[in-house]
């Protein structure tokens, strides 16, 4: 028997067994990136989700410019909370699309008389068939899209107070 | 009391297994004759494992709330059966139990192994007792079962109702008898390297051991696996869930194992490849129990985790699993190997079934820790599942298969007669078999469809061997091999069986409405209240029939009181020609039921096929310990 085929057990078994041990002492990160970060956003045609609003297709992600895509719902709690932060974002001139989740006209449009508008257009997606597409599992979750409409960065659950300067890096670098 | 006599025993059964390990290693160097004393140490550490365990029985049949594991685990409430079991449905408790079968596996193999020499038996006994020390140190270093509560709680928390299972009292202990039975191989292995030769008589007393473990392991998992069948209610029979893999993994190095140690016996070969198969089937216990217990890898069995277990454990594994293959490498070269195998000769086939059974685990291997190494390498976080296994896996297992039907007609050395003739029919059934596949099921995939083809060839061909010999007169072995290998046979009937003809049905219905599965009508009449020991439950009732006769089937969902947990109870129909299978969930505003159903044709083949499998070995380990025997009452 060869040395090196001798060999092979413990080698083999070193390697594994200093995995293991890396794994262990590595502080456990459950972050999952998406798999669609730094690709193209999938292709979708939404109409306005209330009254008085704009439709959402996804061209309209690509004028050039960055923008944030916040998938929101009228019956979703943390998206009231996310509200003031949404709008605080519009006040410093980020470029804000929204996607309307499982949502009705009425609904929406209440909702959004009585949190703000940050949203230059709201589509509506009733069926969470462009939400899947997009990778998202609930709301709220918010896309950074570049000026060719590729999605830069995924935060999921509501944009807090203390997250502004990171997404504004984002917007800075997607530009 | 009760409590610190199990400690007490647990810290002295320890500091005979370090005295064992200084004696032994002794007794090896030639510094000291100290045979008898090892032997009588590893017995005596055996049965105060057993005592201590016997202790820990007592504290939960007792419902001891001052004991923590009792507090933690346990509940007065609790039927006595689950009370008892409870003693091991947790992390403390089943790190005893597989202290405990360690110990005993040592004082067994320290009583019953007369025929090895005492270099080879006594360094055996030393690794042994090097295994149970470090064991042991994490039993009491960081998971005392008999930990007080003070004060003592005033009610039990509870056991997770999933395993408020009679499963819970069969599953685990066997599937631990056979997970630690390999430590003996392990350590047998181990000793030869070190003290003695490696030689036929080293294999005949390897067997029993190998053959043993590999049935308490197949017992284990084919419980294990109708268990999660049944509770879990979704259906399915294998996941390919980390902690499956973690017992499967030993299994497929033990079955290597229990054929390689047979070509030792016979032809004296194959010695250094059988023992680093010892080392590995043992390696790949350790391994399950460290994927387990530290919680690494994500899985349905959610243990408690914490990293210390784990880093002990990690620690442990380490020691034992780099020591033996160090040790290997040593050695190896010092093995003799005999003359080179006739390519067609059983000795060949069984090479062929090893290597395809190592791939198999490699498989199974990279396919479990994929996840890790992955992020370990490239940071990046994935998950593998059914899909790839299946791909990768079951092409490998027809192989295997195919094998399976020849190696058993070759006879040792060289095969001189026409092997293939007498495998002409089970070819044709198997192409028979095939065609029909093709034109009546096209739908499903080719796995299934080759499947049910291997099946329809290897059930006859498996029973060819019996084939015109004295029944009477076969050795025991002969029938034992040629049992386990239809129990493969049908066990893979069923798997195929299962993917190809199962017809599943999702829907939500309102009482008095009926639904179609496969061929059977189900009517569902409605839901009232049931109540159970430690549960209240809503209870379905569905009345199934295709053509004549209705069979009731009464589908719940629990809700347990303590902890507050809610579960699905599968209502099973179980027909020669299949199982209905169902399901009830929640109810929405408008009145209906969700409702699961499944026809599945030929379904409990798959673990008719396990028993089969493990009866066989039974059989075969009945004939070694028979032929032993009478050799020894013969001297």
């Amino acid at each position: 028997m060869s040395r090196a085929l001798r060999l092979l057990p413990i080698t083999l078994a070193v390697w594994i067994l200093g995995t293991f041990a890396w794994r262990l002492i590595q502080p456990d990160d459950p972050t999952i990136r998406s798999q669609l970060v730094n690709r193209e956003v999938p292709a979708f045609d939404l109409p306005a989700a209330a009254p008085g609003t704009v439709g959402l297709k996804s061209a309209d992600l690509a004028t050039g410019k960055p923008r944030l895509l916040n998938l929101f719902a009228s019956w979703c709690v943390p998206c009231v909370a996310e509200a003031p932060v949404l709008a605080e974002l519009h006040r410093r001139g980020v470029e804000i699309d929204g996607i309307a989740i499982r949502d009705t006209p009425g609904a929406v449009g209440a909702f959004l008389g009585r949190h703000g508008n940050p949203y230059s257009r709201i589509g509506s997606d009733p069926t969470s068939r462009a939400q899947l597409a997009l990778g998202s599992a609930g709301v709220p979750e918010t896309f950074v899209i570049d000026g060719k409409g590729v999605m830069r960065l995924q935060h999921v659950g509501p944009i807090y107070e203390g997250d502004i300067p990171a997404i504004l890096e984002a917007l800075e670098k997607a530009r | 009391m009760i409590a610190e006599a199990g400690l007490a025993a647990l810290w002295l059964a320890a500091a005979l297994s370090l005295l064992g390990l200084f004696l032994s290693i002794a007794h090896v160097r030639g510094t000291l004759e100290a045979d008898k004393a090892v032997r009588a140490l590893a017995i005596v550490q055996g049965l105060l494992c057993l005592f201590a365990f016997a202790m820990l029985l007592l504290v939960f049949a007792r419902t001891d709330l001052s004991v923590a594991l009792v507090a933690e685990n346990s509940h007065s409430a609790k039927p006595l059966i689950y009370k008892v079991a409870g003693a091991w449905g947790n992390h403390e408790g089943s790190m005893l139990l597989w202290v405990t079968v360690l110990g005993l596996s040592g004082a067994a193999l320290a009583a019953l192994s007369h025929r090895l020499p005492s270099r080879t038996l006594i360094a055996a006994l030393g690794a042994q007792a090097a295994l149970a020390l470090g064991f042991h140190a994490f039993l009491l270093f960081a998971s005392n079962p008999f930990a007080r509560l003070n004060p003592p709680a005033p009610e039990g928390r509870g056991l997770n109702p999933l395993l408020q299972d009679p499963g819970l009292a069969f599953h685990p202990p066997t599937l631990y008898l056979g997970y630690v039975g390999l430590s003996v191989a392990f350590s047998l292995a181990v000793g030869a390297l070190l003290g003695g030769e490696v030689n036929r008589q080293l294999a005949r007393a390897m067997r029993p051991w190998v053959l043993g473990a590999w049935i308490f392991l197949t017992l284990g998992i084919t419980a294990g696996s109708y268990w999660a069948y049944y509770e879990l209610g979704w259906g399915g029979w294998w996941f390919w869930d980390p902690v499956e893999n973690a017992s499967l993994m030993p299994w497929l190095a033990a079955t290597a194992l229990l054929h390689s140690v047979a070509v030792l016996a016979a032809r004296n070969a194959l010695k250094a490849w059988t023992m680093m198969l010892a080392v590995i089937a043992f390696s790949m216990s350790m391994i399950g129990t460290f994927l387990v217990r530290s919680g690494i890898l994500t899985s349905v069995h959610a243990f408690a985790v914490d990293p210390l277990r784990g880093s002990f454990i990690l620690g442990l594994l380490a020691v034992y699993v780099t020591a033996a293959f160090l040790l290997f490498a040593v050695r190896a070269p010092t093995l003799r190997e005999g003359a080179p195998f006739e390519p067609v000769s059983r000795e060949a086939a069984i090479v062929a079934n090893n290597l395809l059974l190592t791939v198999i685990l490699g498989v199974v291997f990279i396919g479990t820790l994929y996840p890790l190494l992955a992020e370990a390498t490239t940071g990046e976080k994935l998950s593998v599942g059914a899909p790839y296994f299946n791909a990768v896996a079951g092409p490998l297992a027809i192989l295997l298969g195919i094998l399976l039907a020849v190696g058993p007609l070759l006879s040792w050395r060289r095969e001189g007669r026409p092997v293939l003739r007498r495998l002409a029919l089970p070819g044709l059934f198997a192409a028979t078999a095939l065609a029909i596949t093709f034109f009546a099921i096209p739908q499903s995939g080719l796995l299934p469809k080759f499947g049910l083809a291997l099946a329809a060839g290897l059930i006859p061909a498996t029973i060819i061997p019996l084939i015109g010999r004295n029944p009477l007169r076969t050795p025991l072995a002969t029938w034992g091999m040629a049992i386990a290998h239809l129990g493969a046979a049908v066990a893979v009937a069923g798997m195929a069986a299962d993917s190809a003809f199962t017809t599943e049905k999702l829907t939500a219905a309102k009482p008095g409405e009926t639904v179609e599965v496969g061929p059977w009508l189900v009517e569902f009449t409605g839901v009232t209240p049931a109540v159970g020991p430690n549960w209240t439950a809503v209870e379905a009732e569905l009345r199934a029939t295709r053509g004549s006769g209705v069979h009731v089937l009464k589908p719940q969902t629990r809700f347990f009181t303590n902890p507050p947990t809610e579960t699905n109870e599968a209502a099973i129909d179980t027909l020669l020609s299949g199982q209905l299978y169902t399901v009830i969930g929640r109810s929405d505003a408008e009145g209906r039921w969700q409702l699961r159903l499944w026809w599945k044709p030929l379904v409990t083949l798959i673990w008719f096929g396990g028993v089969l499998i493990g009866l066989g070995g039974l059989l075969a380990l009945a004939g070694h310990a028979r032929r032993a025997w009478r050799r020894r009452m013969a001297q």
